[in-house]
């Protein structure tokens, strides 16, 4: 089969020439163009998951140790409502959308047309390697592409299982997965796109949007940074660090771009937070969390060093107030909470990606908006207060991605909000119609009709033709009626 | 320089270009600029590019007015949030997308509209609220001067700069950090651009260019049809800046038994149009430049090329005058055929069937526009679904930059991003979501530590299978 020999073989530059080759051909016939094929492949992606969801779990148990629910939930469940949604509101989303026409084109009707863009790649990441390669495709085959999934080599088990799902469910000769590492995705890279969705950090994103500018490639980077949450008093404290716990370590143990980064609450409030926080921790994860069974694991040795080090800081691991535990050998980590570290500490300079949560303290809670906005922009800031007018405040002053009141990264399950993020935590946004927008090309169509041809569009140029051009453009009511009649003032 | 843009990122951050109000008073006085300042304007084009006040008007003076007028009535509207449907399951919450600013933009413009290109752009900047830094193009030396010279007497000098000079300018440019770069000229500056924006991770609109070509089918209708085809094809070829326009007809596709009509009906209107040779030549810009002049003249020199002019031909280098100029099946792997002319050569291929003109326009790179004259409903349907540009236009060239509900913009080689009317403001735009939860009530299911229950709640949940969590509540479902 197919994707056997491409694994077999070295994938080098002219393997990819031959598979983007391949697709472009098929595209071209005008396969993936077909509703009904459409249609069809989004019905096998949902047949796919529902027939091997213990195969799903057991292979991100393998690359993440991720615990049933969540791989049930944030992979799978999530996955299959984006299919249906697009499944149930593609009839709309490929119809041509009317526009409005002016005096100025009379008569005429305009309308903009959906059309898919061709052959693109999508490029996905190691902490949600089923959601974050199959939602972008999902959106990709609803607008009628070819796709290049390239999925991962840091979540192997994963990456395999998709190759060979793909293969036996969805058609191969218009969708393809490319298993690899770097030498692959350099490949891949030189090759000529008509659009590039790449998810994971800003080092790679660069260089993939380089790659993409040789052949002038639009590309949609959904990348990270340091999420922020500003905890501010008088809210229900149990409720709010609940949510923050399932947004943390919930979420892939902290391995998720839009997983809160670090806290920012006052000074005053520190203490009764921590102690929230210790606990609803033990309530959660019991009084030995590296041995719970709902945490996932660090990814791996490279990932879980890098965390280490953040950690055994010398300014920084006398910050710790809960949490610190590891072990080595099962690359765990225990949630660990870390009371004022200082600025300039490593933990507070990179996105931290793990199960590691500063708390940083401010004296009044409206001085953490000029300390986010004096960061890179991240992909989502959450704030918990009851305060009305701060409500309005964080609204209209943080520039992030995304944001959220009162919770966090639940507005990723809302399909009505584009997510992406801005500045250096990306560009372009999908999710919900936005997937199949951002894998269109939006045709504009202007219909025009012989009459009603003004000759003062013409030369020979004279003044009273500008006189009358002026009152067209102007919208000079007796200008445009004499304009209409074709009238000329030579 | 950096401290120029030091200033644009200082005035951004202190919230100066923020407000409606401040919005407004920028779009009025850049009305009431090029209120104040036409004749200068069209002194400019003139010195420039040959062109004249009414083709100043058409394509630059009324254009920014009428962009300006809709923007200012629009602009409330634009601003304001977006509400997004929230599912029951996560009530209450609220869920909106509200538009922000970028932050410090930079628009690059081109030489041949250089009005309508830079000021075009900078409406949408100052619309959505950004701090902008303008580098028109050297090419059109007394228009970049007015420019540089007008726009602080008119606009707020802390949030909106203009920057003179030329390639070198726009490399040091590039190397600094931008929150949004909109490029308006070739794929091959394009590509560089897109370059340096990667390092930053700098999200670009590239307006690019392209052969547009126009299919004429339209010649055995009714004498009149063919006449006003003709027409609108001669003024969607010299009209815009005689053919050095990225939205000009680039060359025609028509059907063998056809070409003669065409030739015949295309001759007379351009005499009609722009006199009867080129000592006569009125109401047509000349070409910009000796490179551009040297460019044009070289893809003449090919002698098969040379052979297939069938009107036209003469240039005066003295005057940058090159005539109309009609070229019938030049060959097909000639430079004419495979670059974008940008200029006043029009080549007309032709087909045995009319039909065949989409697989020949499928041969090339993406165009920005595709003009088709023609009637047939079904060979427009054809046309639409199996051609890819960035905008089709029907029986007419040119109008569609009118149209401010139409996004203008290219795809593949001819760029990608759009503008024009609200997608100029969405253009320099960043979307971002916001979600309002309340804290009660509160779901259990959603905290560790997991067990089966929980797991078939949360499973229920994402169906949205309220009707299911009712029953798993009331225990009528065993997980």
């Amino acid at each position: 089969m197919a994707s056997e020999v491409e694994k077999k073989a070295v994938f080098d530059i002219d393997s990819a020439k031959e598979v983007v080759q391949e697709l472009r051909a098929s595209f071209v016939a005008g396969k993936t163009k077909d509703y009904e094929w459409r249609r069809t492949q989004l019905k096998a992606m949902l047949k796919m998951m529902d027939e091997n969801e213990p195969q799903i779990v057991a292979a991100l148990r393998d690359d993440l140790s991720k615990p049933e629910l969540e791989s049930s939930i944030y992979e799978i469940a999530m996955l299959k409502n984006s299919c249906k949604l697009a499944l149930k509101k593609m009839k709309h989303w490929v119809m041509p959308e009317k526009a409005k026409t002016s005096l100025a084109t009379f008569p005429s009707s305009a309308e903009i047309v959906s059309e898919p863009l061709g052959v693109v790649l999508v490029i996905s990441a190691w902490n949600y390697p089923l959601l974050l390669s199959l939602d972008p495709v999902i959106g990709a085959i609803a607008a009628g592409n070819a796709i290049v999934l390239k999925p991962s080599e840091i979540s192997p088990a994963t990456a395999s299982l998709l190759a060979k799902l793909v293969a036996n469910y969805m058609d191969s000769s218009c969708i393809k997965v490319v298993e690899g590492a770097v030498p692959e995705t350099t490949a891949l890279l030189e090759q000529k796109w008509d659009k590039i969705m790449y998810t994971g950090n800003g080092r790679i994103g660069r260089i993939v949007m380089a790659a993409a500018a040789k052949h002038l490639t639009p590309v949609v980077l959904e990348l990270g940074g340091k999420c922020p949450v500003i905890v501010d008093s008088g809210i229900n404290l149990q409720v709010a660090t609940r949510r923050i716990i399932a947004g943390k370590w919930g979420c892939n143990n902290g391995q998720a771009c839009i997983s809160p980064d670090y806290i920012i609450t006052t000074k005053d409030y520190a203490v009764e937070l921590v102690d929230s926080f210790k606990c609803e921790l033990e309530r959660f994860y019991g009084k030995n969390p590296l041995e719970s069974k709902d945490l996932s694991r660090v990814v791996n040795s490279n990932h879980f060093a890098r965390l280490l080090k953040l950690l055994d800081e010398d300014k920084v691991s006398s910050k710790i107030v809960y949490g610190g535990e590891r072990d080595k050998s099962n690359l765990k980590i225990a949630p660990t909470i870390l009371l004022d570290v200082p600025q300039d500490s490593l933990i507070m300079n990179e996105e931290i990606f793990g199960p590691l949560l500063p708390i940083i303290t401010i004296d009044k809670v409206e001085d953490s908006f000029d300390l986010i906005n004096s960061g890179t922009k991240p992909l989502a800031v959450y704030m918990f207060t009851n305060n009305k007018k701060l409500k309005e405040k964080f609204v209209e002053k943080v520039s992030a991605g995304g944001l959220v009141i009162n919770d966090t990264t639940v507005h990723l399950a809302e399909p009505t909000l584009p997510f992406g993020g801005v500045g250096d935590s990306g560009m372009g946004a999908y999710h919900g119609k936005f997937s199949f927008d951002t894998f269109s090309h939006k045709k504009a169509v202007l219909y025009r009709s012989f009459a009603g041809d003004a000759p003062l569009r013409y030369p020979p140029y004279t003044n009273g033709k500008l006189r009358l051009l002026k009152a067209l453009l102007g919208g000079s009511i007796l200008g445009i009626i004499r304009a209409l009649m074709g009238w000329s003032k030579a | 320089m950096e401290k120029s843009i030091a200033k644009l990122r200082e005035t951004f951050k202190n919230g100066g270009t923020k407000s409606i109000s401040w919005r407004k008073s920028q779009l009025k006085a850049l009305l009431q600029l090029i209120n104040q300042n036409e004749d200068s304007i069209f002194k400019a084009l003139d010195q420039d590019l040959g062109k004249s006040p009414v083709e100043s008007y058409r394509d630059e003076v009324g254009v920014l007015k009428k962009s300006v007028t809709y923007t200012l009535s629009c602009l409330e509207k634009w601003v304001a949030p977006k509400k997004a449907e929230v599912p029951l399951l996560f009530f209450p919450a609220k869920a909106e997308v509200m538009p922000q600013p970028l932050g410090v933009v930079l628009i690059f413009s081109s030489w041949n509209f250089p009005f309508t290109l830079a000021l075009d752009p900078l409406i949408g900047a100052i619309s959505a609220g950004n701090t902008v830094l303008l580098k028109p193009s050297d090419l059109a030396p007394a228009c970049m001067s007015f420019l540089v010279e007008t726009i602080p007497k008119y606009l707020d000098n802390k949030a909106i700069k203009v920057v003179a000079g030329g390639a070198d300018i726009g490399e040091r440019l590039l190397q600094l950090k931008w929150d949004k770069i909109f490029f308006t000229g070739s794929p091959r500056v394009g590509r560089l651009v897109m370059a340096a924006a990667a390092k930053h991770l700098t999200p670009v609109t590239l307006e690019l260019g392209g052969k547009c070509p126009a299919i004429v089918d339209t010649l055995s209708t009714t004498p009149s049809k063919a006449k006003v085809t003709a027409k609108r094809i001669v003024g969607g070829k010299w009209g815009p800046c005689n053919g050095q326009a990225c939205i000009a007809i680039d060359y025609l596709l028509v059907e063998e038994k056809l070409a003669s009509a065409l030739i015949e009906l295309l001759k007379k209107t351009i005499k009609r149009f722009y006199g009867e040779n080129i000592k006569s030549l009125k109401s047509i810009s000349r070409i910009v430049n000796e490179h551009q002049f040297q460019r044009l003249v070289n893809l003449l020199k090919d002698p098969n090329v040379a052979d297939s002019i069938v009107y036209g031909g003469s240039v005066d280098e003295e005057k940058l005058v090159i005539e109309p100029t009609i070229l019938l099946d030049p060959p097909l792997d000639s430079e004419i055929m495979s670059e974008e002319i940008f200029g006043p050569l029009l080549p007309i291929i032709t087909l045995k069937n009319i039909e065949e003109s989409i697989n020949f326009i499928n041969s090339k790179s993406n165009p920005l526009v595709i003009y088709a004259f023609t009637e047939d409903e079904t060979f427009k349907k054809r046309i639409l679904s199996e051609t890819s540009s960035g905008t089709v236009t029907f029986n007419d060239s040119m109008v569609q930059f009118l149209c401010d509900s139409l996004p203008f913009g290219g795809v593949g080689q001819s760029g990608f991003g759009r503008y024009h009317g609200k997608y100029s403001f969405d253009t320099f735009s960043h979307e971002k979501s916001i979600l309002h939860r309340g804290f009660y009530p509160e779901i259990e299911p959603r905290y560790p530590p997991w067990t089966d229950f929980k797991l078939l709640f949360i499973k229920l949940a994402y169906e949205f299978d309220y009707f299911g969590l009712i029953l798993l509540l009331l225990g009528f479902k065993r997980s």
